[in-house]
């Protein structure tokens, strides 16, 4: 129905109200304040015995430690994840048959099971680790197996071939997404295939590829934990160390779980900046950072 | 005609009975093409007729079932011993690829590198030129096809029309002996097709030996020394343009013509 106004007239806009959604915040609210009080009220959490573990020489290298072993897993899996998604891709039926099997077998079976066996197994089956010459007697260099697979010869090799094998599928999605004119256009200037991966494809694939690598080494940080078991000292390591001998368990788990928030939270800006500096070239490039939009949004506050 | 004229007769580009199919597809049914240096030659004809795909066998970036081509003097692709062919080595492939200049239909520049390093990076990659070397003949080049203020600007922040122009540029920074052009208008819209028949007609003004596959027929009559019709995988009728897009002899090349004027 249409109601005349005067020409000229202005309106008043009123936007829809959503009452069902001040309904759901009310109802939220109460279960988090709920849940707040039952923490405030236990008495299982002795804070000032949190703060007094949080800082600990032991509690500190284990922090040391897993995060060199997270960085130097991410290392290994991505040096392993763009050989094998390069394999994977080859015309040569046995490197990609190899490839297929390794990514098969690693993410097929649990991380925590390779470390068991690498740590376990290994050194079970294998007296000792020998360099030679293959199906003859010629041998360069020998050590027993238990003295090389120390728990940290372990964590790596666990964690950094799981991670190979996920992050090969990642690489590989990051080469197929990169637009087959680029590979053309690098062969049409006379580029050989290994310059047209080195400078072309790769670069692009990067782009893709970021993003799951920041959540993969995010993800390593916490799957680092799972070290423990092969008495490597990181963090949880360390913390269960501490909690197994004056029983302060909930507590120096909390104090674990607070530097992994940390180590997350701190990995996840920098995966922001790492992002943005691969996006050269886009729209997306463009963006502005989170601190721009926090002091944006700042600004807009006062006025 | 003196001397110099009976070198010239060698073509820049020979083919010879080339086939080529794509499974059961066949696309080239038998071309026989000569184009002599300095010569423009403007490729028409129906989409699916062959003629991009005739484009990219010349660079070996289709390799051809039956037949022969050869690129100044060389077979493209293999080595000839007597009645066998051996395949090249991906290293000479690109050697050769390197003296051939290509621009495709859409552009395909490296979205990221600079328009300048889009220029620079196969002159340092592949010939080894001194980096500053490469950019001072990538500054210009961009400069003679009117783009010298976005040296450094990415891709993605130019027009359809200024990225095809830095493709040309990309590709005249090898020095090429011959411009191959696969449709390089067809991707962009009306008001900047000027700007890149602009480039490309200097270009054979300039003496450069173009292979160029269009529909602008305005274009392949001004500018180009022969066009050649092809429908079906063949070579349907070729002659001057002033023949072929004005007083074409054979039905097929009327009816295409009448269809797209």
């Amino acid at each position: 129905m249409a109601v005349d106004v005067e020409p000229g007239a202005t309106f008043t806009v009123v936007p829809v109200r959503r009452y069902g959604q001040i309904v759901l915040a009310l109802v939220v609210a109460l279960l988090v304040a709920w849940l707040a009080a039952a923490g405030a009220s236990s008495h299982f959490v002795n804070p000032a015995v949190v703060g007094q573990y949080l800082l600990n020489p032991l509690i500190l290298g284990g922090l040391a430690n897993t995060i060199f072993v997270s960085i130097a897993a991410m290392v290994i899996g991505i040096v392993l994840g763009v050989v094998f998604a390069v394999m994977k891709m080859s015309s040569n039926t046995v490197l990609a048959a190899v490839s297929g099997f390794y990514i098969w077998f690693f993410r097929g079976t649990p991380v925590l099971v390779q470390l068991i066996f690498w740590f376990n197994g290994v050194p079970a089956v294998f007296h000792d680790l020998s360099l030679g010459i293959p199906f003859t007697h010629v041998i360069f260099f020998s050590m027993p197996m238990v003295a090389f697979m120390t728990p940290l010869a372990a964590s790596l090799l666990g964690l950094g071939l799981n991670e190979g094998a996920y992050m090969a599928e990642i690489v590989r999605g990051g080469i197929l997404a990169v637009d087959e004119g680029q590979v053309e256009a690098a062969q049409a200037l006379g580029m050989v295939s290994a310059q047209t991966m080195r400078r072309i494809v790769l670069p692009q694939a990067m782009r893709v590829i970021i993003p799951p690598i920041g959540n993969e080494f995010i993800s390593m940080l916490k799957t680092s934990s799972l070290a423990s078991v092969v008495t490597f000292g990181e963090l949880l390591r360390r913390a269960s160390d501490i909690y197994s001998s004056n029983l302060f368990v909930v507590e120096l788990l909390v104090v674990a779980s607070l530097w992994y928030l940390l180590l997350t939270t701190v990995a996840s800006i920098g995966q922001y900046y790492v992002e943005k500096r691969f996006a050269r070239g886009t729209a997306r490039a463009e963006r502005e950072t989170p601190w721009q939009a926090a002091l944006r949004n700042l600004m807009k506050l006062r006025r | 005609m003196s001397m110099p004229a009976l070198q010239t007769m060698r073509p820049m580009v020979r083919a010879e009975g080339v086939h080529k199919r794509f499974g059961r597809l066949e696309v080239l049914r038998g071309i026989d093409l000569e184009v002599q240096p300095r010569e423009v030659m403007m490729l028409i004809g129906p989409s699916g007729s062959g003629k991009s795909t005739f484009l990219r066998c010349i660079n070996h970036l289709e390799q051809i079932n039956a037949g022969r081509i050869w690129v100044d003097g060389e077979l493209v692709g293999y080595r000839q011993v007597g009645t066998t062919l051996y395949e090249l080595h991906e290293r000479e492939l690109a050697q050769r690829r390197a003296e051939i200049g290509m621009v495709f239909q859409r552009f395909n520049l490296f979205p990221h590198m600079t328009a300048l390093q889009n220029v620079m990076e196969a002159p340092i990659l592949v010939k080894r030129v001194p980096r500053n070397e490469a950019a001072e003949r990538a500054r210009r080049l961009l400069e003679r096809v009117g783009l010298a203020e976005k040296a450094d600007v990415y891709p993605a922040q130019l027009s359809g029309g200024q990225q095809q122009r830095v493709a040309i540029a990309r590709a005249l920074a090898m020095e090429p002996k011959l411009m191959l052009f696969d449709e390089p208008t067809s991707a962009l819209d009306p008001e900047l097709v000027g700007e890149v028949l602009a480039v490309m007609r200097q270009l054979a003004h300039d003496g450069m030996t173009m292979i160029v596959v269009t529909h602008e027929m305005q274009f392949a009559r001004e500018v180009g020394d022969r066009v050649v019709f092809m429908d079906g995988g063949v070579v349907v009728e070729q002659g001057p343009p002033e023949e072929v897009l004005a007083n074409p002899k054979h039905e097929r090349t009327r009816s295409f013509l009448a269809r797209i004027l």
